[in-house]
This record gives structure tokens, sequence and C-alpha cells, in this order.
């Protein structure tokens, strides 16, 4: 470890032995995530259990010039967590507890060892629930961190909606609220939204130690339908029309040709092969029919044709199968290989545009690339399968990456809808904002953390 | 048409939950900690009541035995569609000593007194893994009993019941009344949602004692002491296969 022993003794004083590891295999454990990019790991972990004992920490980190690296639960997809300067990794997952529950206010506020699952789990006699669900089981702040988003945020909306309150401790140990401490209201105009400045900072300008969540209530009744399309067009069309219908869809995702290939492959299923929707409704069995029926009739004027739905859970598992073990299908298009989503977004009447140019530059290029999104939010993911061993097959993924990242740019959209800018975007940032608000993001940043520790490398 | 199922449900502490054994090494620490239905009970209350929706049942009655927080557990088994509740009142010395010989007294003693002729238990609490008050409750009762059921068909008045054993499935065909115990894949709990919560609210718990039902609650077992598991230790890098077989013979294992 590169660290002076007198650094250790300090850092051990704080967090105890068992709380600060130099072990290569937890490093090297703490130095990645499910992205791509290669493991960078960090000098040592700390396991702080308390949120005083990551303020201590930091103030150690900070007289020391050390790197900090927040970690949740290492799920994230953009290379996050490398220590690209080593440093100090704090691993947050000691701080799980669920702390003050309000039901009749449908607030709840967590540590960052709470992860998604863990909440609905703990939520599960209450009738209400945290919908945002980016897939994996992550950690709730991890998932205020990089503004995660998720297959029903047509409905219930992104981190940034749905963060009340963070508790931040900074650099130098400073530790505030960012709405004030213990505050709640739904809504508020009172100062800065220093929340949401904090939500999708991926670490870079503070450690997240408790977030305050807006929660909901849990669907009376749940309907999953699927419907295959002649093209891309009437796909989004549809998707469209929907929601202009004012039907409250849950979910609805967009799976290609290629997708639905592969997911057809790889559980034996036996869909068209052809641009597919998977939708969600979730209401009172009245309202599901009135959706259900609309919805379907809307699809039917769009040429859409196979239109199932089911309303009980095992049903509705099969139809969604293929869209939930769409990465998976993905990767089995070519064993052996590892795979990278983009994750571009634009305004949904451009979607069916880049999705089309998107498709023809992947064939032009030989590239494996099948296409899953959140059609709702004119958000989608190529899952470029590859072998990372391969100069030349990294380096075109690399170009087509950043040609589809252009293209989203052109159309007024962002290089990134859900999955941050990690290490892998910084460049395309700038070029998303111009140089003018990224002087301003510097110099928020400059102000936060002068002495550049928290999570070097990343965003900016 | 089926009168009257009868479903337990138990107030464990919740499974999420890192167990802390007390400092004084009587029991495990309660107070503050987050509790929840049993999970095996959720999996029986969810049998229940996709027996009246099918219609295979008139009533489904949830009972809980302890102090005035198994109130809530009962009120979860109303949210998920239970029609109405039994709160026995068991509480201090009673409580602490409570275990599968009391419940199965007094749920036998509930059975002939609600005529019921269908009981559905967890098979087993995660708190104390007894996996004994189902079976209990079958013999007082002299019922049949279907324990670790993992498919339940009712047959005008038998029952079918898939069993998950040792070497694999055991199909059993019992004559009611009857005694079923839920394992884990008899069905998928559905979770309570807000409506349901706020109609489980005008749904009757009602209170009674041990004694109305002329249960003795005497223990026949007291707890001497509640210790942690050993903490692991650290294992050994060894350099050489001479290195391990030395080791081995010093730890007399070979």
């Amino acid at each position: 470890s590169k660290l002076q022993p007198r650094t250790l003794s300090a850092l051990r004083a704080v967090a105890g032995d068992e709380g600060v590891c130099v072990g290569a295999a937890l490093r090297e454990q703490h130095g990645r995530d499910e992205s791509v990019h290669r493991c960078r790991p960090p000098d040592v972990v700390v396991f702080p259990r308390c949120v005083e004992e990551v303020s201590a920490l930091a103030k150690i980190c900070h007289h020391h010039r050390l790197p900090i690296i927040p970690f949740g639960t290492g799920t994230g997809l953009e290379g996050g967590v490398g220590a690209l300067k080593g440093g100090v990794c704090f691993s947050l997952r000691k701080m799980d507890q669920v702390l003050d529950l309000h039901q009749e206010d449908f607030d709840v506020t967590v540590e960052p060892g709470v992860t998604r699952k863990g909440l609905n789990s703990y939520l599960r006699d209450t009738g209400l629930w945290f919908p945002v669900d980016p897939g994996a089981d992550a950690s709730l702040c991890g998932m205020a961190a990089t503004s995660a988003s998720g297959t029903n945020a047509v409905r219930y909306g992104t981190m940034r909606e749905n963060v009340l309150n963070l508790e931040v401790v900074l650099a130098d140990g400073t530790v505030f609220c960012t709405a004030g401490r213990g505050r709640r209201p739904r809504k508020t105009s009172a100062g800065y939204n220093l929340t949401n400045l904090f939500v999708g900072s991926e670490g870079t300008l503070g450690l997240l130690t408790k977030a305050t969540l807006r929660l909901y209530g849990l669907p009376e009744s749940t309907v999953s339908a699927v419907c295959s399309f002649p093209s891309v067009q009437a796909a989004v069309d549809s998707t469209v029309q929907v929601l202009q219908a004012g039907v409250p869809i849950a979910r609805i995702e967009f799976l290609d040709d290629v997708m639905i290939d592969a997911c057809n492959r790889f559980n034996s299923l036996s869909y068209p092969i052809m641009p597919t929707l998977f939708l969600e409704f979730h209401g009172s069995s009245r309202s599901l029919e009135e959706q259900v029926t609309i919805t379907e009739e809307i699809t039917r004027e769009n040429s859409g044709s196979d239109f199932s739905w089911a309303e009980d859970e095992e049903t509705r598992a099969q139809l969604w199968k293929a869209r939930h073990d769409a990465w998976y299908a993905a990767l089995a298009l070519r064993p052996g290989c590892k795979a990278y989503s983009t994750d571009v977004c634009v305004p949904l009447s451009r979607l069916p545009q880049i999705i089309v140019e998107t498709k023809q530059d992947l064939i032009t290029n030989n590239l494996t690339g099948p296409i899953a999104g959140h059609v709702g939010d004119g958000n989608f993911h190529c899952i470029m399968v590859l072998n990372p061993e391969d100069p030349e097959e990294v380096k075109r993924v690399h170009e087509f990456t950043e040609r589809l990242a252009r293209r989203a740019l052109a159309m007024d959209g962002t290089c990134t809808g859900e999955h941050g800018v990690g290490l892998g975007k910084r460049a395309l940032l700038r070029e998303e904002l111009g140089p003018l608000a990224m002087e301003v993001m510097q110099g928020l940043k400059a102000t936060l953390d002068p002495k550049n520790l928290m999570n070097p490398g990343k965003v900016l | 048409m089926t009168a009257r199922v009868l479903v337990g449900v138990k107030r464990v502490i919740d499974y999420a939950v890192k167990i802390r054994v007390k400092p004084d090494n009587t029991g495990v620490v309660t107070d503050g900690v987050k509790h929840s239905m049993n999970p095996f009970c959720e999996i029986a209350v969810e049998e229940a009541v996709r027996l009246k929706e099918k219609k295979l049942v008139q009533e489904v009655v949830a009972v809980s035995c302890g102090p005035q927080q198994v109130q809530e557990t009962i009120r979860t088994a109303l949210a998920m569609g239970a029609d109405r509740g039994i709160h026995v009142e068991v509480s201090g010395k009673d409580y602490d000593s409570l275990g599968p010989l009391q419940v199965s007294k007094i749920l036998a003693a509930l059975a002939k007194k609600e005529e019921a002729s269908l009981i559905i238990l967890g098979k087993q609490a995660i708190d104390d893994d007894c996996n004994q008050t189902g079976q209990m409750t079958a013999a007082l009762l002299d019922w049949p009993q279907g324990t670790f059921a993992s498919e339940l068909v009712i047959e005008g008045d038998k029952v079918k019941v898939v069993r998950e054993i040792d070497g694999g499935l055991e199909t059993i065909k019992l004559n009611m009344p009857v005694v079923v115990t839920a394992d884990l894949r008899l069905n998928t709990p559905r979770y309570a949602t807000l409506p349901n919560i706020m109609k489980a609210k005008k749904k009757k718990i009602a209170n009674m004692k041990p004694g109305d039902l002329g249960v003795d609650m005497t223990s026949r077992v007291e707890v001497l002491r509640v210790d942690e598991p050993p903490q692991r230790q650290a294992g050994v890098k060894v350099e050489s296969v001479e290195d391990l077989v030395s080791k081995l013979k010093e730890a007399g294992r070979i």
C-alpha cells in the first residue's frame, strides 16, 4: 500500500482495525463496477459505521491530500468507482439502517448501505414502495449519486424527482443537509436547490450519508402487455399517442428485432422478430381495463399485432421475461464476450430517426448491438457485445458510441440518460454542455472540493 | 364449500435484521428491532386468501398469540385478504416461554370453537425454527396433517397435498378436517396495498385469553443460555503439501 503507516493508524483509530483494509482482494473488489472499465483499486478501503466516522476519516484524507472514493454496491455502469489516483475508498455498506419512515407523509430516510430491494422489502407491509428501478439492486444513495432512473420513470420519475433531502459529507469533513436537517416537505422553494446539485454528482462533490426519499402507494393491480410492430416508427408513434391519450402507463419498453431474436434464442420463446413494445399498467382493476383498451386500440391503429396481456403474476412474469433477461440474452449472442451499454436520450419525436440511423451504423460497421429502450422517456440502450481482448473491435465500438452520442446531441438530447458520465463520457459532457456551463460546474467543484479529492478524474 | 380456514400468524424479528444476543445471554435483543410476520405465515395467509378467491372456502380467520403488538401482524393478514382476526393475549413471562406446545393447544381449542375444517400454518418460525406447531395441533385434534406443502388442492371433502421431502416430492390425499403447513414454494405472497390496508382497519379482531380457551400456559422448556455462533477464524496459507499435511496432523485431523 502506498499509504504511510501513521496514516493507516489514524484511519484505524477512527474506523477500528476491522474497518480499514489493505488486502489486495478487497481493494480490487472496490476498484471495479459492472462497466467494462478495468479495475483501478484504491490504496485502502475503509468501512465507516456512522456519519461521524465518515467525517473524521474524510478529515484525515483532506489533511494528507488523499483521494476519497465513495462506494455503494459497485453496480454502476460507467467506471465511477475506479481509483485513478489511488487513495481511500469509503465503502458505506455498514451504514445500513432504514431510519425515519413516515407512512402518512410518504417519505423515508435511508443510510447508504440500504439497497433498493432492501428498502422495498422493509416496506412490504406498509403498502408503500420506492419505484425507481434501474435493474440492479443498487444502494439508494448510489442511485442518488448517479441520478439513476429505470423502467418506470415514465410514471414515477427518476431520482431527481424523488430525493427530498440528502446528508452530505464534504472532502474536508463538513457535514450538512441539503434541505436542512430532518426536513421533508413535499415541495419547497427555500434557497438554492442543493439537493439536486448533489443528485447526479457521482461522488465528485461529497459523500452521501443519508437520503430522504419520496414513497408511493403500491399499485392495486398490475397488467402487463406485449405488442409487435412493423417498424420502429410505428412503435414510437404508439408510445407518443398512448402518452398523449393520458394513459398513466407505468412502463413502456422497446426492444428492436435483433434484441427480440436474441431473447427468443436465450429463453426459447417465439416472439415475432419485429420491433416490440413491452408495457405495464398500474391501477385499480377498473382503471386497468380502461387503460388496456385504449392502448390496444392505439397499437392497432399503428399496425401493431399480436397484442397479448396478462394480470396474474406468473403470466406477467412470463410475458416480461424477454425484457428482464435482455442483458443476458445479448451476452449469449457471443459467448465469452463482454457487454457495454450505451445510454443516449433524445426528445421523443426524434427517437425513430436516431434508432434507424443507429441500426444502420451497427450494420455498416459489423457490430453486435441489440437495442432495448425506455421509449416513454426517449432513452435507449445499445447493448454492445464485444471481445475486450480484440483492440480493433474495441476501437470500432468506441468510435460507434462516440458517433451515437454526437447523433443524440445533434438532436437536442444527452449523451447519458441515466448511467452517468463516470470515466468515459467527460469529453462528451463538455460537448453537451458547452464551455460556459462547464465553467460554472468547474466553479462549483472548486468551491466544494478545492483540493480535488472527491473521486478525481470523473465527470469533469 | 368448506366453511372456515384458520391461519396462524406469528410476529417475529424481521428476516433482514442482524440478530444480536443480549449481553446477559438470556436471549436476543428485541427492543427497538423491526418485527414482521413470519415469512412462512405470509405464505400460509396467501394460500388461504387464494382459496377464498377461488370460492373454495367461505371465511379466512387469522390468529396470533402474544402481546398487544401482534395486532399489527393480524392487521397485515387482514390487509392481505383475511376476513377477521383473533388475538389471544399472552404477555410477560408467559410470552417469554411461549412455544409450539401452548400455541398448538390454543389453535386446537380455537379450531373446535370456530368449527374450522382447515388449518394452514407456516412450516416453522424463523426465530425458533421449531417446525412443531402444525404437527402438534394435528395430533391434539386427531386430524391428518400435510406438512411442507408446496401444493394444496381441495377436492370435495378431501385435500391433496404435494410435500417437499428429502427424496423429492410426495403427493398425499387427506380427509378433511386437516392441518397443512406451508413450505417456501407453495406460493409467492402478495404485498398489502394501501387501499387494502385501509379496508383492513375496519375488519374485526376479537380478543381473548388462553384461560378463556381452557389452555394451560405452563412451559415444560426452560431456556438456560443463548450464545452467538463462534466467530469465524482466519484461515492459514501453506506453501507446500508437506506443510499442509503437518498442519493437519497438528490439528489432530489426520
